[in-house]
């Protein structure tokens, strides 16, 4: 059930818990104590809504920060990426394999306000050797969701 | 001016579902449970390389047959699922959907006088194919209470010295029914008895909710005798790709291949193209959409047991099939009602034969909140009846 649970709620969250006992075919207790549990695992991390920002009144800028880094002995990555990930206005901060070592995502109001985070912030942390900013002009799909999409049914009304 | 129509074809009854079709499309804003097609689109993979095989300029005709490759990749598929070995240049034809191989697969074998056993409810074009290829069509109207699958005893009680072709089709649109390995073999029995070739429509194979689905293909001694047809529409969600195909003894496919060589010539390349992907690559998505529709099934089945519609659970294709009888009402007096006062179109089961009188297909090809709605006006116009008759 665990696998088929996380894909349903991963799509649709709001489902109550009556409906998602029924299509997964199991007793209304058992969903609530998966539910449980997972969140206990710290599998589930949280609950969020995917906001096209875009369609709002409200300016946001998100960049996608590539950052290099010299590791730090005894801790690698991780204390860097913390002092990092600290900060709210960070979404989210990845260790990646190849030409950098972290990407961080960052959401801002203004192109300033961003750059102002890269030059105060993260460039004068001792362990930062560079990086590179990059801005999202515009999203085309997040989250598996893409956001032009009509979903009109082209069918025709009845088929055999 | 002489009479320019054949008989033959005037004296076919238009398709039930025509008649509703054309109430349906005359309505604004209407709900449609009646749709006997995915709701997904084709995995972008499969879209791709139909995509690109146009750029490439693959756009000639290809063999009679069908693709090498997609004859392979058939077999390949046969052998996986069912453990049954097709010889991919003999005993495999491409065909424009699977409703030409059930077409030119029974031109190719009946003879004029021939029955043809049709198990009802079933997809609508059985018939009227026999009809048209000189045969006589003969029905066998499958029970509720055996939660419409074919039993032995019917099959022995419909055979005569004419029967030549057992139609089989499941799992089964419009019942939602399937045939398991003990169903299958008491069929296979009598079957072999009587000296019966089948013709087993499994177009629905990959979308079971109970154990992976048997051909009865693959029960001893019964390759010989069965013409397998499938295709790609409802697994890979292709119905507009016109792409199906049939597998079967080399004497039949040979004729049946005569008669599309002279009237299709081949099916779409672009189409068989897509199909070579699907099949190398497509697994996973068949699994996507057969959890997705599980979950709808298992809601709308639910949503019965809730409002009191009786209902035997159905574990194939995307239909459940559900008994109005309590509401004194025809199938279509009930549809065409459902229909202007919730604005909610399913399919009369009439529409599938006779015997799928007192019962509706209900397509659950829709997404989950669509059918939450529909299903919500489905309670309401029960109770009214309910209260209807109440009031008597």
């Amino acid at each position: 059930m665990r696998e088929e649970l996380l894909a349903v709620i991963e799509k649709n969250s709001r489902i109550d818990l009556k409906e998602l006992a029924v299509i997964l075919g199991v007793e209304e207790i058992d969903v609530v104590n998966e539910l449980a549990a997972l969140e206990a695992e710290g599998v589930i991390c949280g609950y969020h809504t995917l906001v096209n920002w875009e369609k709002t009144s409200i300016d946001k800028v998100t960049a996608l920060i590539e950052v290099r880094v010299t590791p730090q002995r005894g801790q690698g990555f991780d204390k860097i990426a913390e002092r990092i990930y600290k900060y709210p206005e960070v979404r989210s901060v990845y260790l990646m394999a190849g030409g950098y070592d972290l990407m961080v995502i960052l959401d801002g109001k203004t192109l300033r306000e961003v750059s102002m985070f890269v030059t105060d912030k993260l460039s004068t942390l001792e362990t930062v050797n560079s990086t590179a900013t990059h801005f999202i002009l515009k999203k085309y799909k997040d989250h598996g969701t893409v956001f032009s999409q009509k979903s009109e049914d082209e069918r025709e009304m009845i088929t055999p | 001016m002489r009479n320019p129509l054949a008989d033959k074809v005037v004296e076919l009854k238009p398709s039930g579902i025509r008649k509703f079709f054309d109430i349906v499309s005359e309505m604004q804003d209407a709900i449609s449970l009646g749709v006997g097609e995915p709701d997904f689109d084709t995995p972008w993979h499969i879209r791709d390389e139909g995509i690109y095989s146009l750029e490439r300029g693959r756009t000639f005709y290809t063999s009679n047959s069908g693709l090498k490759e997609l004859r392979t990749e058939i077999c390949n598929y046969m052998k996986r699922k069912q453990g049954i070995q097709y010889d991919w240049a003999k005993e495999v034809i491409i065909t424009v959907g699977g409703s030409e191989a059930i077409d030119i697969g029974l031109r190719a074998m009946c003879n004029p006088g021939d029955e043809v056993l049709i198990p009802q409810p079933s997809y609508v074009s059985y018939e009227p194919c026999a009809i048209l290829a000189g045969a006589t069509p003969v029905i066998i109207d499958l029970k509720a209470e055996n939660e419409f699958r074919l039993t032995a005893e019917e099959l022995e009680n419909a055979i005569t010295d004419k029967t030549k072709v057992l139609i089989l089709p499941f799992p089964n649109n419009p019942t939602g029914a399937i045939m398991e390995r003990e169903d299958l073999e008491a069929i296979a029995e009598v079957v072999k008895k009587h000296d019966i070739i089948v013709m087993s429509d499994e177009i629905y194979s990959e979308l079971t909710y109970k154990g992976e689905h048997v051909s009865i293909a693959s029960l001893p001694d019964m390759q010989e005798r069965t013409i397998v047809i499938n295709g790609f529409s409802k697994a890979y969600a292709m119905t507009g790709w016109r792409l199906g195909y049939a597998c079967g003894p080399r004497i039949i496919i040979e004729q049946m291949t005569k008669i599309h060589q002279f009237a299709i010539m081949c099916a779409p390349t672009t189409s068989q193209y897509a199909a070579v992907e699907a099949l190398k690559n497509g697994d996973a998505d068949v699994a996507e959409m057969r959890t997705s529709y599980n979950q709808r099934r298992r809601f709308l089945l639910n949503a019965f047991k809730e409002m009191g519609l009786e209902c035997f659970e159905p574990f194939g294709a995307f239909y459940v099939f559900p008994c109005i009888k309590e509401f004194g009402m025809t199938s279509d007096e009930f549809a065409t009602r459902f229909l202007e006062e919730e604005k909610v179109a399913a399919v009369p089961g009439t529409a599938f034969g006779d015997s799928g009188e007192g019962f509706l297909r209900i397509s659950y090809a829709y997404s989950l909140d669509k059918l939450k709605l529909a299903m919500g006006r489905l309670e309401h116009f029960v109770n009214k009846l309910r209260a209807e008759q109440g009031a008597k």
